[in-house]
């Protein structure tokens, strides 16, 4: 198998879990290392946003949290257009050990297949821009 | 894992690979559906070429047929692969590696 669906890291950290749940759950601590600036509504389906110079930006949906153990959110695929539905799963899971964490990170959902229901939503787009094409056209005749 | 993703992913990476239909498919994505006489008229390559490679491309679903003006076929470019490849660069791409040398240098500098 060559198409990679799950990444997983694992790293000791010198700092305990307290710390690292602070780094990877508040709008400070993630714009400290992930993002350059970062919002949080730490609950189970609330929203959460990284931003980075030059204006990307990172739109995530928190799933789990089960502080200071399991942090669980999804986001967009890179490089996909914003209405694409297909969304990768993230989850760091902090255990203690001895005075320091062991931080793990699994992203998974790299492999989705597109859905009949992407399908059609692609096709719905591209018929709409034809369409819109096409109405931009008969304005502008009219006129 | 689905079955044929890797093989979709595969196509469109086979697809780019040539500079031919790696012209062609970017003129199609560039400037919208043609039809292979207008792509002859607009690339370096001959009006022959270009319809082997539509033909091939269209099998491998990464362009599609369509009737054109005065009964034409042209050619559109389809993203569903292209969003196929771009979800395996997407792995490729994710640097978990640096973001977590970043955080463990983050909790070292707040701690200092």
């Amino acid at each position: 198998m060559g198409f990679p669906d799950r990444i997983e890291r694992t790293v000791q950290i010198a700092h305990p879990p307290v710390k690292v749940w602070a780094a990877l759950t508040t709008a400070e601590g993630l714009a400290a290392w992930f993002g350059q600036e970062a919002g949080i509504d730490l609950r189970p389906g609330g929203s959460a946003w990284m931003k980075w110079d030059g204006g990307h930006t990172a739109d995530m949906r928190v799933e789990r949290v089960e502080e200071p153990k399991v942090f669980g959110f999804t986001w967009h695929i890179f490089g996909l257009p914003d209405d694409d539905p297909r969304r990768t799963y993230v989850e760091f899971t902090l255990e203690p050990d001895g005075t320091g964490t062991r931080l793990t990170v699994v992203e998974t959902g790299f492999a989705q297949l597109p859905v009949e229901a992407h399908h059609t939503a692609y096709d719905g787009n591209t018929d709409g821009w034809a369409k819109e094409l096409g109405e931009l056209a008969d304005y502008l005749d009219a006129a | 894992m689905p079955p044929d993703i890797e093989a979709i992913a595969e196509q469109v990476f086979t697809a780019l690979a040539d500079p031919s239909r790696r012209a062609i498919l970017a003129e199609l994505a560039a400037a919208g559906p043609a039809t292979a006489t207008d792509l002859a008229g607009r690339l370096p390559i001959t009006r022959q070429a270009i319809a082997k490679h539509l033909a091939l491309l269209a099998e491998a679903g990464l362009v599609t047929a369509e009737q054109g003006e005065r009964r034409r076929v042209r050619f559109r470019l389809r993203s569903d692969p292209m969003r196929v490849a771009q979800q395996f660069l997407a792995a490729l791409a994710r640097d978990w590696d640096g973001s977590l040398d970043a955080l463990a240098a983050h909790l070292d500098s707040q701690a200092g």
